[in-house]
């Protein structure tokens, strides 16, 4: 018993991280849109850990930044501690996090779809999922069919969700939310590659149970870096402190002693789990001569007393979950508020989908987030983006948006998603990416900003402020380049004491900055001329003179790249028919599909001798086509 | 393009010339390092289709006389600048050619990259690439069988030895950067110099000991040994070609070891003839027997001579006995005068073959089997397994960037361009199994370390 219940561009289908962004980009690019989600108090929540960001996820968030994102303003306005990890690690590697109020910003989440013009928000299951002449039908649990031009999945954990803690299971979505099985079955009728992976997240539990008296304590930056490129840093709290423990023998043998009642080990679950974000047990088991291992307690809002266990996820029974707790120094009269669990959902294989997030088998139907195999908010909301722009694409009938790998944490991510597939849920690393010089998280407004800004996302005034931020920039590097000091004894004095050669003869400030050991701010006292600068634009004029050279070596890898990414290969390209071709080659290029002939040459199994085959046939049949 | 390739371009063997193509923006300024033309002309002031003759030098030795082609771009095979140079033929000296055109800075082209340039370049006619495409996967199919042939061989153990630790070593540098939060002993960071000096050595080991130019400049160290009068010399004789070792039929004349250079198809065998192995009392012949001995432990190949007319003895017994399988080579000599009995050999799995060291007969039989012997990379430790061209190149470029890292990490840069050029080193070595930096390193972190968040 169904109805008709409207007309949309677009559907997302749940408004978690992923939904949210992909919600948001056609809307704000004029598409009529619907986003649903099961429950309308979830949206934008964060099942897991209450913090955005982290390394190669606060690259992530600064990069949906500079296309036109919303996640790193939302995570600006609700931080409660920030801090930039890495910091003398080098610039590459720089990444922030932010502690952020989980319940204020899923609030601030739901009030920006809210007020979004073109976008209905709505509390509803989608149940069915079919294809009739051009449009996607959408079925609620409650019969209303919505037909959509086009239709993005972003269904987390929620799809086809279970619960497991110890002997104990239920279907379930993330934090007691109902799961989605009816569209996994519609899903499964479209014939697409499901499969089931697993994820798991620690215990809540309650501030005043826990003494902190001899705990270690982790508080904020003193500088202030925001997310957002828009966000005055002045505008950030900073206040919350973060704390830091470790586990101990007592709790290994707590754990070992009830391996046998854990789900994983007891080879009850299925589902596949990230190796980067293992359970306890995982850990203890699989790193078995560490003595210790380190958790950390943070805050998961300002008006709940509820703390945050990192590191501490587990599907053991409660009661254990409860007795390896209290081992903890700090945790020893701890009270748990909500247990931890391990939660299996259905998912599909990425290898399945273009590097423009839709489904290679069906126009029209895209996938975002968890769905696709990654894990995170950041990595989501990465992807949320990307499908919801390519949805808009679509539908306006222009070229979809495929960011290379040279350019951006996110064209990486995508990339290695839809060309490499994943066999467990995908995390990004710094050390995923072969560019990490290049994509600096204090540069992702030059790198993005751009394509934003042509996209429709980023506004005049935004772009504007861009520009001006990149003409400081250059000034300051050119006039470093060209202003000389002489071997004066205040700086040779410097110089010494930060380890390093006198002058002999004169020097620009530049060649001064190009040592490792002396930083932009140390020669203030010897740069008179020095126009004030924010904080950032300093950042990116010291690193790119001082890596000058390690930034033009990746950037003659990246031309290297583009050559052979700029050869577009056919949907239509029939590979048995590619003459001299190996069969391992023709069978992985079936699989992938791939867009260019620099995707295929990152295809495993597939070699530089097939690559020029390739290349050779594609231009054979190019001339037949003429 | 942004880089300039060279590779030989004609088939390998002996032939009448043999000839090195250059391609790309520096094809001049390259060919200019290593060709010294008679009129003192620079390659780079030489217009297109006109020919240069002079010498190639490396290393301030001239390698061989040679013509210099010159096509200037967009005139040329690939459309780019491409000189060709021509030397007399041979494996040998084309080689050296390649190596002092890969010194000089030019990359060495990948199979088929001539034609995926000519064709990048839209100089391809369209039957031409179709020609060219069957070449090309006949190419891909050989490597691929060289590779699966070296699969087991010492080259690629000891690759993947050395990429084992440089995988460890940018796992390192990514387990530091990517889980900050972790304790400080956790990433190992503190270990990476060490660990960067140890593959720099290994590395060096690999360019220098491996390498294809030991063998063919040094050769393989071969050693004949044999009971007295089995006809050691005589085959020495039949190999370098003239008279080096005192043939008499008296046994026990050779009383030392008698060394010769021999060029055997591709092969150069460092060949010493030695002393017959017998128990003896002269004492003069005992030391020639004790250096027979020595010398067969350091060998890298070993041709035991029987004299095969003639029926085994227990001495003959248990010298097939002291024979390395992998290494040794069972002559029964004297084949035109009577027909062997090759159970011996066979029944202790050695190879052999059955020649006349007097009238030549089954040389090309032994030429053959030495040739499989010294090739299938399972010869004695470092001289017997060799990289070509292309692995030695990638090792080498491996090796400096890993020098690049110590340096970065010496002047005290940040991690994380230390960690980039561990990766380019990586990348370098990997490209002999034709694996991907990134997922590897991202691999060994899960494995290596544990990580949680």
């Amino acid at each position: 018993m169904s109805y008709f219940a409207g007309n949309y561009d677009c559907v997302v289908v749940g408004a978690g991280h992923a939904g949210i962004e992909a919600a948001l980009a056609p809307a704000r690019l004029g598409l009529r849109t619907a986003i649903f989600t099961i429950n309308m108090d979830s949206v934008g929540n964060m099942p897991c850990n209450p913090s955005i960001g982290g390394t190669a996820k606060g690259h992530l968030v600064r990069e949906i930044d500079a296309l036109g994102g919303e996640m790193a303003v939302a995570a600006d306005k609700n931080t409660l501690q920030t801090r930039m990890l890495n910091r003398g690690k080098g610039p590459a590697v720089h990444s922030l996090r932010a502690q952020v109020d989980r319940r204020a910003y899923s609030g601030y989440m739901k009030h920006t779809l809210e007020l979004q013009e073109n976008l209905d928000l709505k509390q509803a299951e989608i149940v069915d999922l079919f294809k009739e002449g051009d449009g996607w039908h959408c079925v609620t649990h409650l019969g209303a069919e919505y037909v959509a031009k086009t239709v993005i999945l972003a269904t987390g954990t929620y799809l086809k969700g279970k619960i497991y803690v110890g002997e104990y299971s239920f279907e379930s979505g993330p934090d007691g939310m109902f799961p989605a099985n009816g569209l996994n079955n519609a899903l499964l009728k479209l014939g697409l590659p499901m499969r089931l992976f697993k994820t798991g997240t620690p215990a809540r539990v309650l501030r005043s149970s826990i003494d902190f008296s001899e705990l270690e304590v982790q508080p904020g930056d003193r500088e202030i870096t925001p997310f957002s490129y828009s966000t005055d840093p002045e505008t950030i709290d900073n206040s919350a402190v973060c704390y830091i423990s470790y586990t101990n023998d007592r709790t290994k043998e707590v754990i070992l002693r009830n391996l046998h009642r854990s789900p994983l080990y007891g080879g009850v679950i299925e589902g596949i789990g990230p190796r980067y974000c293992p359970s306890l047990e995982d850990k203890i088991v699989r790193f078995a001569d560490k003595e210790r291992h380190q958790l950390f307690i943070e805050p998961c809002g300002k008006d709940t007393e509820e703390m945050y266990l990192q590191g501490m996820s587990s599907s053991l029974p409660e009661e254990v979950q409860i007795e390896f707790y209290k081992t903890i120094k700090g945790l020893e009269n701890v009270k748990v508020m909500r247990n931890a669990y391990a939660i299996e959902y259905s998912c599909i294989d990425p290898l399945s989908l273009k590097p423009t997030l839709e489904c290679k088998q069906y126009d029209g139907l895209f996938g975002a987030g968890q769905f696709n195999g990654s894990s995170g908010y950041e990595e989501a909301a990465a992807q949320g983006l990307v499908a919801g722009i390519n949805a808009a694409m679509k539908v306006k009938g222009l070229e979809p948006l495929v960011l290379p790998r040279s350019n951006s944490y996110i064209g990486t991510l995508i990339d290695d998603l839809c060309t490499k597939g994943c066999s467990d849920p995908y995390r990004m690393m710094t050390s995923r990416s072969e560019y990490r010089l290049v994509l600096r998280q204090d540069n992702a407004d030059e790198r993005l900003m751009p394509i934003g800004y042509e996209i429709g996302l980023i506004s005049e005034e935004r772009y504007n402020a861009f520009k001006e931020r990149c003409e400081l920039k250059e000034k300051e590097i050119e006039r470093l380049e060209t202003t000389y000091v002489s071997p004066t004894e205040e700086i040779g004095d410097m110089l010494a004491a930060k380890g390093t050669a006198p002058l002999k003869t004169g020097a620009s400030l530049a060649d001064l900055i190009r040592r490792p050991q002396v930083d932009y701010k140390s020669l203030a006292p010897f740069d008179r001329q020095r126009p004030s600068l924010p904080e950032e634009v300093a950042l990116k004029v010291e690193t790119e003179i001082k890596y000058a050279g390690y930034i033009e070596r990746q950037l003659i890898q990246v031309k290297e790249l583009q050559r052979l990414e700029s050869r577009a290969i056919p949907e239509s390209i029939d590979y048995d028919d590619v003459k001299g071709l190996r069969l391992e080659a023709v069978e992985k290029l079936k699989k992938v599909m791939p867009l260019s002939v620099g995707q295929a040459s990152r295809i495993s199994g597939v070699s530089p001798a097939d690559i020029s085959v390739l290349l050779i046939y594609l231009d054979k049949k190019k001339g037949e086509n003429l | 393009m942004e880089t300039t390739v060279a590779a030989v371009a004609t088939p390998s063997g002996h032939g009448g010339l043999g000839a090195v193509r250059i391609s790309g923006v520096d094809a001049f300024s390259i060919a200019d390092k290593v060709f010294c033309s008679v009129s003192a002309r620079k390659i780079a002031d030489t217009a297109g289709y006109r020919a240069l003759f002079g010498k190639v030098v490396n290393d301030g030795e001239a390698v061989d006389e040679a013509v210099a082609l010159v096509f200037r771009a967009p005139k040329s095979y690939t459309g780019e600048n491409v000189v060709e140079i021509s030397v007399h033929g041979g494996d040998f000296v084309v080689n050296r050619v390649l190596r002092a055109v890969l010194d000089a800075g030019a990359v060495l082209a990948e199979p088929g990259e001539f034609t995926k340039r000519a064709y990048l370049n839209g100089k391809m006619d369209l039957s031409q690439a179709e020609a060219v495409m069957d070449i090309i996967s006949a190419e891909g199919d050989e490597a691929l069988r060289a590779g699966l042939e070296q699969l087991g061989g010492t080259v690629t153990k000891k690759c993947l030895e050395i990429k084992e630790k440089m995988t460890f070593a940018a796992a390192t540098v990514a387990a530091f950067s990517d889980f900050p939060d972790e304790e400080p002993e956790f990433s190992g960071i503190d270990k990476l110099g060490s660990r960067l000096e140890e593959i720099k050595v290994e590395l060096e080991k690999l360019v220098s000991d491996y390498d294809v130019g030991r063998m063919v400049k040094n050769g393989i160290n071969a050693v004949i040994v044999g009971p007295p009068n089995a006809g050691k010399s005589t085959l020495m004789n039949l190999l370098s070609g003239f008279e080096k070792s005192i043939v008499t039929p008296v046994a026990g004349t050779t009383r030392d070891v008698v060394e010769e250079t021999v060029n055997l198809g591709s092969v150069t065998l460092k060949l010493c003839d030695t002393a017959g192995i017998r128990d003896t009392e002269d004492t003069v012949e005992k030391i020639g027997v004790e250096r027979s001995r020595s010398r067969m432990d350091t060998a890298d190949l070993v041709l035991a001579v029987f004299d095969g007319s003639d029926g085994f003895t227990a001495e003959d017994e248990a010298l097939s006995d002291s024979l390395n399988r992998d290494i040794s080579l069972v002559v029964f000599n004297k084949s035109d005068k009577g027909q062997p009995d090759v159970s011996p050999a066979e029944k202790r799995g050695l190879q052999w073959v059955v020649m006349s060291a007097e009238n030549g007969t089954g040389l090309d039989k032994l030429q053959e089997k030495i040739m499989q012997l010294t090739k299938t990379a399972n010869l004695n430790g470092k001289a017997a397994v060799y990289l070509n061209e292309r692995q030695r190149n990638c090792a080498k470029r491996s090796l400096k960037c890993i020098n690049e890292a110590i340096d970065c990490a010496g002047v005290g840069f940040t991690v994380d361009a230390v960690g980039v050029l561990i990766d380019d080193a990586l990348s370098a070595l990997m490209e002999i199994t034709g694996e991907r930096v990134t997922v590897e390193v991202a691999n060994e972190v899960f494995k290596r370390f544990c990580v949680g968040k």
